[in-house]
């Protein structure tokens, strides 16, 4: 009996959160998109379908190339991280993840300086080259290299040495052995992290929406354009529709391919030290260069705050403070960051609870078709979700669209995949022999879950709750729709300041931007252990 | 096990955890709409909420006059530029973040009304307002002031070009003028979609299109607002950019000698006045206001002298109250376009977003 309360209950808290804060929002959407004018159709040319073509089109072409850009960049790194034993790994590692949780706002604004005109790496982009797309597409390198870095390098720690070692003694370059026998070898782990990236970078929106040229923009940025810039709500239901059909079907994908990865894969460890000058060379080489390009946006942020109108100096961030009715925020913008705070620790709770629920339930259950009906949700993009709940929780007794906790429930949605993916594997690495024991042995089904699951599983619960809190912090698409005007988040003031001309608005906005960096960092760097959720404990 | 089993499972599972959560939503309620009358207590007797654009300004002694007559003081809120504004609190009217709404104009304010976002109030003091400023306004909002959206130009910088300002409409079209032309885009401005019923009104609904088309080959830029447009892409006075034509006010020249150092004896930028379409600003109790009591003084004091005499030089508008008064610089810069191009407002009502849609597939395919 107990057992079945409990199961019933790690089920029904999940699928109720799910049902009441996913499910009926997208409902909504999706009786909006039929509504109004009648059909979907109509819906649909509303949107003018040359325009949608080329917002499909756009979308899917650089979260291609970004795809692609991320996996070449990443590789060499990949490969040295999961062959080498190096002094600085574990920084290295620490700040790849840091870079992944980021808020887009911040990494968007400092790509953007960096690249513009007067940028230092202007060079980057030459005159005639499409500047928005080279902008978005180093954004998202940035930002998924970590992605990459981790999935590929520690399934490469993995492989055996000797196939490639025996391809050398039979006489193969070092690059013909690459092609022909390392490569196919890293292809199912290329391809789960290239999809990750892929569903990543297709419902990107904070950089596309400040990146993008003009008439560049991704689907995201297109619901947000239609519903609140062209007030043609029923067009952005409808491409809202699609994209949690297209969304749905990379989620399917890369589930499979994920899984194609956790089944592969040997057991031999063979990171070694670099035994050549070559090697030693590359490790190197490394080691610098993903300093640098992990550390070079938030440097461009810190840069960029303290310069003043009237020299180097802490003005912009003693400006935070003050309140000054004329401009944009209305608020002292350090306000903002109490409201983020505020939020994000509510979001995070709310997340690590049903989350966790969710993952008991998936890890008991363990069926294949079960995980991806589970997951399918999770996937849904922000904007999407924001543009739902603002819609669906309109009208008593679900009257709930101004009310303050729709921020965290809206946060929450967006973090509790990242909850799933860091608990998931961890309570599947409990062997069953374990529970089976502790059940012999009388302990009820809760005392096994107290007593013997939790202990287990709390270094991955708390890089759950890590990640929970970074990414609400930073959580750009969702808010922008749900937060109220009085009570805006950091992300969402950053947006407002940049928006705004004037100095002393782009200087406040890089002093928040600062701020956001370190409250980001200490919380992932506090939870201790840097792993990306998902990543199975080696 | 089959899986028809499990999916049965499921829905019953399923079933019980909706009735949960609404049987939990439901006794949640209690308290929190307590809660929610609690805030609107303490706002009737404090505060009240005005809505409005990110350009907006008044002063604080302005308010303070607010204050000190009504005891009630006044917060702002800025969300975007003018039309994002509206749309936004089109979305959130069930619980609107403010009172107040300033900032919905003519060619808006059909969607407003069509879709409820205002309470219908009319001050004592209405009949002060001109009649033709109330027309269309159907007793839900109260016209504030007007202005009249221009193709500013740059003195200066036309003249290091060797090019004397442009005359009409299509002069902006001309290869003379390639590269120099900045915009509002229709679909999140206020002036952007002034301007582009302008062209509506002087090509025709079915010639427009043709000469956007036109502009787009004579490499006109879009900005999103008129913030952007109007300091980081126009040359002239206060601007940071290259462009030395930009969609901005008849009034905009004045404010360029107000807010000048040293202020000159002619404004650095003109207006083409060929080019001008006439915009009035309303402002409206919302629906749903926590402090509607506060909302109507609030309106009321907005067509009342004080306010109105100090909206000139705070938002470069004319005051809609005949009686307030006209500083020395809108005399001196500020010309008043003597026949500004005009649409029928039933014929904006039924057509806007039609055209804007139009003008984004011309402009941002």
């Amino acid at each position: 009996m107990r057992s079945g309360a409990l199961r019933l209950g790690a089920f029904a808290v999940p699928a109720g959160f799910l049902l009441l804060f996913f499910a009926y929002p997208v409902l909504t959407l999706i009786a909006t998109a039929f509504a109004g004018e009648g059909s979907l159709g109509q819906a649909w040319s509303a949107l003018g379908t040359g325009r949608v073509a080329g917002v499909i089109g756009f979308t899917l072409w650089q979260a291609l190339l970004s795809t692609l850009l991320t996996v070449l960049v990443a590789l060499p790194g990949a490969w040295v991280l999961g062959r080498f034993r190096f002094r600085g790994r574990a920084l290295i590692e620490a700040l790849s993840v840091v870079a992944f949780v980021m808020p887009t706002v911040v990494v968007a604004t400092a790509i953007g300086a960096t690249l513009a005109d007067d940028g230092p790496l202007a060079w980057l982009l030459p005159a005639g080259s499409d500047r928005g797309l080279g902008a978005i597409l180093a954004a998202h390198v940035y930002f998924n290299l970590a992605v990459v870095l981790r999935m590929v390098g520690s399934y490469w720690s993995q492989l055996d040495r000797q196939v490639e070692d025996a391809a050398a003694v039979l006489g193969a370059s070092p690059g013909r052995t690459f092609w022909t026998v390392t490569l196919p070898r890293l292809r199912p782990a290329i391809l789960a992290a290239g999809s990750i990236v892929f569903l990543f970078t297709f419902t990107s929106f904070g950089v596309v929406l400040l990146l993008a040229g003009p008439g560049q923009a991704t689907m995201e940025v297109e619901i947000q354009r239609q519903a609140l810039f062209l007030f043609n709500v029923p067009a952005a239901a409808a491409l809202s529709v699609l994209q949690i059909i297209a969304v749905v079907a990379i989620l399917v994908a890369q589930t499979g391919l994920s899984r194609r990865i956790a089944a592969g894969g040997g057991s031999v460890a063979s990171r070694r030290r670099p035994a050549s000058r070559g090697e030693g060379v590359a490790v190197t080489v490394f080691v610098v260069a993903a300093f640098a390009v992990f550390a070079g946006p938030p440097v461009m942020v810190g840069v960029r705050a303290l310069a003043t109108a009237d020299g180097w100096g802490w003005g912009n961030f003693t400006a935070l403070a003050a309140t000054d009715s004329t401009t944009v925020l209305s608020i002292a913008p350090a306000e903002a960051v109490g409201n983020s705070l505020l939020y994000a620790v509510l979001a995070a709770l709310i997340a690590v609870f049903v989350g966790g629920l969710m993952s008991l339930a998936l890890a008991r259950r363990g069926t294949s078709v079960w995980e991806g009906v589970w997951l399918l949700p999770l996937g849904v993009s922000a904007v999407t979700l924001g543009l739902g709940i603002l819609l669906a929780f309109d009208s008593p007794p679900l009257d709930w669209r101004g009310s303050l906790f729709m921020v965290p429930v809206a946060q929450a949605l967006v973090a509790i995949p990242f909850v799933v993916r860091a608990l998931v594997p961890a309570l599947r690495a409990i062997s069953p022999q374990i529970l089976e024991a502790a059940a012999l042995l009388g302990a009820s089904p809760r005392q096994v879950l107290r007593h013997v699951e939790l202990p287990l599983v709390g270094r991955a619960g708390l890089v759950a709750l890590g990640f929970s809190l970074a990414v609400s912090l930073g959580e750009f698409g969702a808010t922008v729709f749900v937060a109220r005007g009085d009570r805006p988040t950091v992300p969402v003031a950053i947006y407002r300041l940049l928006g705004t001309p004037g100095s002393s608005n782009q200087g406040q906005a890089m002093a928040l931007a600062a701020v956001l960096i370190v409250l980001t960092a200490a919380v992932v760097l506090a939870t201790d252990r840097w792993r990306l959720p998902g990543e199975r404990h080696v | 096990m089959s899986a028809s089993m499990y999916s049965v499972r499921l829905v019953l599972a399923a079933a019980a955890a909706v009735s949960a959560v609404v049987l939990s939503s439901c006794s949640q309620q209690q308290p929190d709409g307590s809660a929610a009358e609690q805030t609107s207590d303490a706002s009737n007797t404090g505060s009240v909420t005005l809505v409005t654009y990110d350009s907006y300004q008044i002063s604080d002694q302005t308010l303070a006059e607010f204050t000190a007559e009504t005891g009630v003081e006044v917060e702002l809120i800025r969300s975007g530029d003018g039309a994002q504004v509206v749309n936004r609190a089109i979305l959130t009217k069930d619980a609107p973040e403010g009172d107040v709404l300033f900032g919905v104009d003519n060619n808006l304010l059909s969607r407003a009304i069509t879709n409820g976002l205002f309470e219908p109030y009319e001050p004592d003091a209405i009949d002060s307002i001109p009649e033709e400023l109330t027309d269309g306004t159907e007793g839900a909002v109260t016209p504030i002031d007007t202005g009249d959206v221009c193709i500013n130009f740059d003195k200066a910088g036309l003249r290091q070009r060797g090019l004397a300002p442009p005359e009409s409409l299509d002069d902006l079209a001309d290869p003379r003028y390639r590269g120099l032309l900045v915009v509002e885009n229709p679909a999140t401005s206020t002036p952007g979609l002034a301007f582009l019923l302008a062209t509506v009104a002087r090509y025709s609904p079915d010639g427009f299109g043709d000469y956007w088309q036109r502009l787009v080959a004579n490499d006109v830029l879009v900005e999103n607002s008129w913030d952007n447009a109007y300091y980081r892409r126009f040359s002239g006075g206060s601007g940071e950019g290259k462009r030395p034509l930009v969609v901005s006010y008849a009034t905009s020249p004045a404010a360029e000698v107000v807010f000048a150092d040293k202020p000159p004896k002619a404004a650095p930028t003109g207006v083409m006045l060929e080019s001008c379409f006439r915009q009035v600003e309303y402002a409206g109790v919302l629906a749903n206001a926590d402090n509607p009591a506060g909302a109507r003084q609030l309106v009321d004091f907005m067509i009342g002298r004080t306010y109105q005499d100090d909206l000139p030089l705070n938002n470069f508008v004319y005051p809609a109250l005949p009686d307030a008064e006209l500083p020395a610089e809108f005399r001196d810069h500020a010309p008043v376009p003597a026949d500004p191009l005009s649409l029928p407002p039933e014929q904006v009502d039924a057509n806007r977003d039609d055209w804007v849609q139009q003008w984004t597939d011309v402009v941002q395919p």
